[in-house]
């Protein structure tokens, strides 16, 4: 079931050429237009269903705010509809319309009010808004002397004291303290569990991958990319290091997700694969035995300086460990076309059981921000699977030695 | 159902009517009654105009004292002022207080109408921070401060009233014959009022132009002067100034206990229904272009 469509939204604002511009536009309406539109948001469609939680991302300027805005209802698009079924809850620009002389509780009858909640049923909340938010005596106090953060506490309690259909946050979360960031996360997971549709923007990755389905990119006022928190966060954060960036493809894998390959593609990864103590490739390793990761590169212009560097990361897309070659002091020089260079990353499995993939990248210096001659996500897949150790939990093998030592001595007497 | 519910069910329920938004042009098309619209957001409205009234003083030692005191003042002022050269002008009204009560007759009801067309010519730009943050029928917020100002007004009025009972000047029933009129002045005042407020957004010169325009439009009425006092010519050319009709109206009421003279409102009334007419199609047309300019 879908809870927002929304069909090739667009909005233009209007820059007139002066400030009579407008005036001649009024009073003769049938004139020329004499201003330009400015598309902060073109084309865009995509659809939510009930209870998703759908991010998007984008760099500053790309048109998100905009866009949730437009899904709000409180900007009206140039082109396109939006269409939302049931109420709607939006935490924009940081809050929700909070008068600064109001007092909090004044601010909170509002709020609720216009969120279309009777005055008996704000008040009827209003112990849990008041509990919920922890700003304790500033409830009664003007707005004007709270500091952002409790702004943003108060305006998430109102918003979020009855179940709304959907709630849109815009980038308020990250406004709040750590305590209440996680007070919020485990509220909105709340709702989500009785199908309210979340649609946020945000900035944090980890907050994304663990609260998300589904990510939408937006690049420039444009739908870019749509898919799963794992893949969009990979294109995204690929095209974010290099805002040179030449080409940036993208191949649906065996498993079904999207694999990010970008770069200038001076140098190339041939061949990835992971070996076992014996040299034998594997797909599936165990925890703590010896591992080879083996990446075969390919010199298709001369370069000057040449550094591998891998990330492995876990299913959730979380870095486990990374380095390269410039910081191992291994880097090459002076490479020729057509040379080929194999490395051999000797390394223990400290890993627990899981899935993890290999992300290479192909850079001249300890960064892929100077020189991106190959960035590629998800290069390699590949399982840990605990053979021969005793039962642990975690994502790392750290095998301890427990001493214990007993001491049936009273205190006192030592 | 297994899940903890916070709320009562029925409001709970996922509702299923889908809100639909599209392009300026086809927004129009599918509004529901704005009579409708004001009273589902009753609540927030009503909540507001009390809101508005307890805030205005709340950091002030008199209070809502002021709001008397400023008035009061006023008229002090000007009877001091215009009483000694107008006493004898006055015609047909005896009595120490007859230039007292000429003057808040037209100070009161002048205030009731310049306190609307002031606010509502700003009440856009004001409230910025919510329209941009919520979405919600727009015209609620016009509303609200048509029903702040006659809130005061009420008061005031109420004021004037004890205090002509207590000097024993108290007109008759000429007074209830005035309710209409307030309603007139209202629509008049909301009229031009929301017209300019809308406008002031895309042009914020508005606002200065208000405040010049009430101040000429004041003293362009006959209200702490007679209406006698000036030459033939210039009175007949009052008809043409709407207010002018609707001051003599309150004057002839509190002063003589006339009932009002329909006939010589009707001109101000049909100008009242053509600038509501005037400032809702603005409204409408303008109302989503708003948002951007703020």
């Amino acid at each position: 079931m879908t809870a927002i469509r929304v069909n090739g939204l667009g909005k233009a604002y209007r820059k007139y050429e002066n400030r009579w511009s407008r005036v001649r536009e009024w009073v003769f309406p049938w004139a020329p237009a004499a201003y330009s539109q400015n598309w902060v948001l073109r084309d865009v469609s995509f659809a939510v269903g009930r209870g998703e939680a759908v991010a998007i991302v984008g760099m500053n300027g790309a048109g998100k705010s905009t866009l949730l805005k437009l899904i709000a209802g409180t900007v009206v698009p140039t082109s396109g509809t939006v269409e939302c079924a049931g109420s709607i809850a939006a935490l924009l620009e940081l809050g929700i319309g909070f008068h600064p002389d109001f007092t909090g509780r004044q601010n909170v009858i509002m709020a609720g009010q216009l969120l279309g909640m009777s005055t008996e049923e704000i008040l009827e909340r209003m112990a849990w808004i008041e509990a919920f938010a922890e700003i304790g005596p500033y409830i009664d106090q003007p707005v004007r002397t709270y500091s952002s953060g409790m702004q943003v506490r108060l305006a998430f309690s109102v918003a979020t004291a009855r179940r709304p259909d959907v709630l849109i946050i815009d980038e308020a979360l990250s406004v709040g303290d750590a305590y209440f960031q996680h007070k919020s996360f485990a509220r909105i997971r709340e709702l989500r569990e009785q199908s309210t549709t979340l649609l946020i923007v945000s900035h944090d990755g980890s907050s994304i991958r663990s609260l998300c389905d589904r990510v939408v990119l937006l690049d420039a006022g444009r739908l870019e990319l749509e898919g799963s928190p794992a893949e969009v966060m990979d294109f995204y954060n690929a095209k974010l290091a290099q805002r040179q960036i030449q080409t940036v493809q993208r191949r649906r894998l065996d498993d079904g997700e999207l694999q990010t390959v970008s770069g200038t593609g001076e140098a190339t990864v041939e061949n990835i694969e992971l070996l076992d103590g014996q040299s034998r490739p594997v797909a599936h390793v165990g925890v703590g035995a010896e591992a080879v990761l083996r990446v075969d590169v390919r010199i298709h212009a001369p370069i000057p300086r040449l550094v591998l560097g891998y990330i492995i990361k876990d299913r959730i897309g979380q870095d486990i460990y990374g380095t390269n070659t410039h910081f191992k002091e291994l880097p090459q020089e002076q490479l020729q076309v057509g040379e080929r260079i194999r490395y051999d990353i000797r390394f223990r499995m400290n890993l627990g059981p899981g899935s993890y993939t290999v992300s290479t990248a192909l850079v001249s210096t300890d960064t892929h921000l100077v020189n991106n001659y190959q960035w590629k996500d998800r290069a390699l897949v590949f399982g840990v699977r605990n053979l021969d150790k005793i039962s642990f939990i975690g994502s790392a093998w750290l095998d301890p030695q427990i001493s214990v030592l007993r001491d049936s001595r009273p205190v006192d007497a030592a | 159902m297994l899940l903890p519910r916070r709320g009562t069910p029925a409001l709970d329920r996922p509702r299923q009517d889908w809100r639909s938004r599209r392009g300026n042009a086809e927004r129009t098309r599918e509004r529901p009654l704005m009579l409708r619209i004001l009273w589902n957001y009753r609540a927030f409205i009503l909540g507001s105009i009390r809101r508005e009234f307890q805030a205005r003083h709340r950091n002030s030692i008199l209070g809502s004292l002021w709001m008397v005191l400023n008035p009061l003042f006023q008229i002090t002022v000007y009877t001091v002022i215009f009483s000694e050269v107008m006493r004898s002008r006055l015609d047909g009204a005896p009595g120490r207080y007859a230039f007292s009560i000429y003057l808040c007759a037209g100070v009161i009801t002048w205030g009731l109408f310049a306190d609307i067309v002031t606010r509502t010519t700003t009440v856009f730009v004001d409230n910025a921070a919510i329209l941009k943050k919520l979405n919600f029928p727009r015209i609620c917020l016009p509303v609200i401060v048509v029903g702040g100002s006659l809130l005061n007004f009420v008061i005031m009025l109420a004021l004037f009233l004890v205090f002509l009972v207590v000097t024993g000047n108290f007109p008759g029933w000429a007074v209830l014959g005035l309710i209409p009129v307030v309603l007139v002045q209202c629509a008049f005042a909301a009229g031009l009022g929301i017209g300019l407020g809308v406008i002031n957004v895309f042009f914020r010169d508005v606002t200065q132009f208000v405040s010049i325009l009430l101040q000429f439009w004041f003293w362009l009425t006959p209200i702490v002067y007679a209406r006698s006092i000036l030459p033939e010519t210039v009175q007949s050319s009052l008809r043409w100034n709407p207010m002018a009709a609707v001051m003599a109206v309150y004057q002839d009421a509190f002063l003589q206990d006339r009932w009002p003279q329909w006939q010589a409102l009707w001109p101000t009334a049909l100008m009242a229904l053509l600038l509501c007419l005037l400032a809702m199609r603005l409204f409408r047309r303008r109302v989503g272009e708003m948002v951007d300019e703020l």
